[in-house]
């Protein structure tokens, strides 16, 4: 989708803020949400990065990396019908007005540790088939210039422009909500294409520079 | 964010870690386990072998390059979600930098968590349009001579620059060298600064 997170090549955003001895995390609740986050069982019905990208613009920019999180996977697990709205509500008043409320110790650790390495085989989401490819390196192309309303990986300030493909990297499968336009299978060939600034940015690019961008095939036309 | 949406915030999260564990999802535990493998064990340390490694052992750095993440296994790193790894070798005449301009994609398993400037607006949206203007704020000033390559880590691949080595370290041993390689140069937002500087 067209959202406030395709952000590549954007203006208006200031000078970047580094903070000297960064922690690893800014308060306490962050780590939780990153563990919840990395080990929960439940695929979120149509990705994390979904709900992010769906979040109204305003709140988007308002949140922080964590925050984000927190948002998607609370809204993943309700949309998952693991959890309700009015549970959390109640849960989050509890521990409001009683500070000290036990926490809950789940009686079988051992269960969920099995559910936890059942769920999520650690497979490489790289794919074998007998798919080939239909680009090379060297070949000159052109991104294709859509618009999904749903997630999509090909960021807008790609859109139209003519690069060259410089790596291919195998069968992964396109991550976007659906499927573009003629294409029937998610399996598809991904390569790097590589993107000069000048094609880009026109006058404004600096000196020498080009973007390399991970494109599946149905991102591309031949030239 | 102000003291009130903070309270909020833990407060959120507090009920649903709550919720998950007395649904049988998660366990406390796991759920420190987890935290500890980030502030313990994963961190720009793993990638610092990787590249010393790469430094020292011309075999290792070209299986390295060929597929990072069977190199990286190598070294007893696992690659976070079994994501490919790509190695991109800086040189004095090409300049390696990574972003993901849609998100925050970071290679976890050989950098660990990103810092915050990683994950800022200003990082996402200037380093595809202005990566010279965005190094010269990490204190970087490459020659024009120079070429400029940044990855925007979009899909399910993640990016690691292996630096240059400095000058001076001919003698250094592998552990010496572990110790000079900084998060930053990993990203490209830095070089390594020669010793006898």
């Amino acid at each position: 989708m067209d959202g406030i997170h395709d952000m590549g090549g954007m203006h208006g955003f200031g000078p970047i803020e580094r903070e000297e001895n960064e922690p690893l995390f800014h308060h306490p609740w962050e780590s939780r949400v990153l563990a919840i986050s990395v080990a929960t069982p439940v695929p979120i019905p149509g990705g994390s990065r979904n709900n992010i990208e769906n979040m109204d613009p305003a709140h988007y920019l308002s949140s922080s990396y964590y925050e984000k999180w927190l948002y998607s996977r609370i809204k993943g697990l309700i949309d998952a019908g693991v959890l309700t709205p009015e549970e959390m509500e109640t849960r989050m008043a509890l521990f409001k007005n009683n500070p000290n409320a036990e926490t809950p110790v789940h009686p079988a650790p051992d269960a969920v540790r099995a559910e936890l390495v059942r769920s999520r085989p650690a497979t490489p989401p790289q794919q074998k088939t007998d798919i080939q490819p239909q680009f090379s390196n060297g070949d000159r192309v052109r991104s294709r210039n859509i618009h999904p309303e749903g997630h999509t990986r090909l960021p807008r300030y790609v859109r139209g422009k003519y690069g060259t493909v410089t790596n291919y990297y195998g069968i992964y499968n396109l991550q976007d909500a659906e499927l573009p336009t003629g294409c029937t299978n998610r399996q598809q060939p991904l390569y790097a294409v590589r993107f000069e600034a000048s094609e880009l940015w026109g006058s404004a690019a600096e000196t020498k520079s080009a973007v390399y961008l991970d494109m599946w095939e149905s991102y591309l036309e031949p030239v | 964010m102000n003291t009130t949406a903070q309270t909020d915030t833990a407060l959120r999260t507090r009920a649903l870690e709550s919720l998950l564990i007395e649904k049988g999802l998660i366990t406390e535990d796991i759920i420190d386990e987890v935290v500890e493998k980030y502030e313990k064990d994963v961190g720009p340390l793993n990638g610092a072998r990787v590249v010393a490694r790469a430094w020292t052992d011309p075999d290792y750095k070209r299986r390295l390059l060929e597929d990072g993440r069977a190199a990286i296994a190598e070294l007893g790193f696992d690659s976070a979600h079994g994501a490919k790894i790509v190695v991109i070798e800086n040189t004095p005449d090409v300049h390696h930098l990574v972003v993901c301009t849609l998100c925050s994609c970071y290679p976890w398993s050989v950098l660990g968590l990103p810092p915050n400037w990683y994950k800022s607006y200003a990082y996402r949206s200037r380093a595809v349009r202005e990566p010279r203007a965005v190094l010269l704020e990490f204190d970087l000033n490459l020659p024009d001579t120079v070429e400029i390559r940044v990855w925007d880590s979009n899909s399910d691949l993640r990016y690691m620059v292996l630096p240059e080595r400095p000058a001076g370290t001919e003698d250094y041993t592998e552990e010496q060298l572990i110790s000079l390689v900084t998060r930053d140069s990993m990203i490209g937002v830095a070089k390594i600064e020669s010793p006898s500087k």
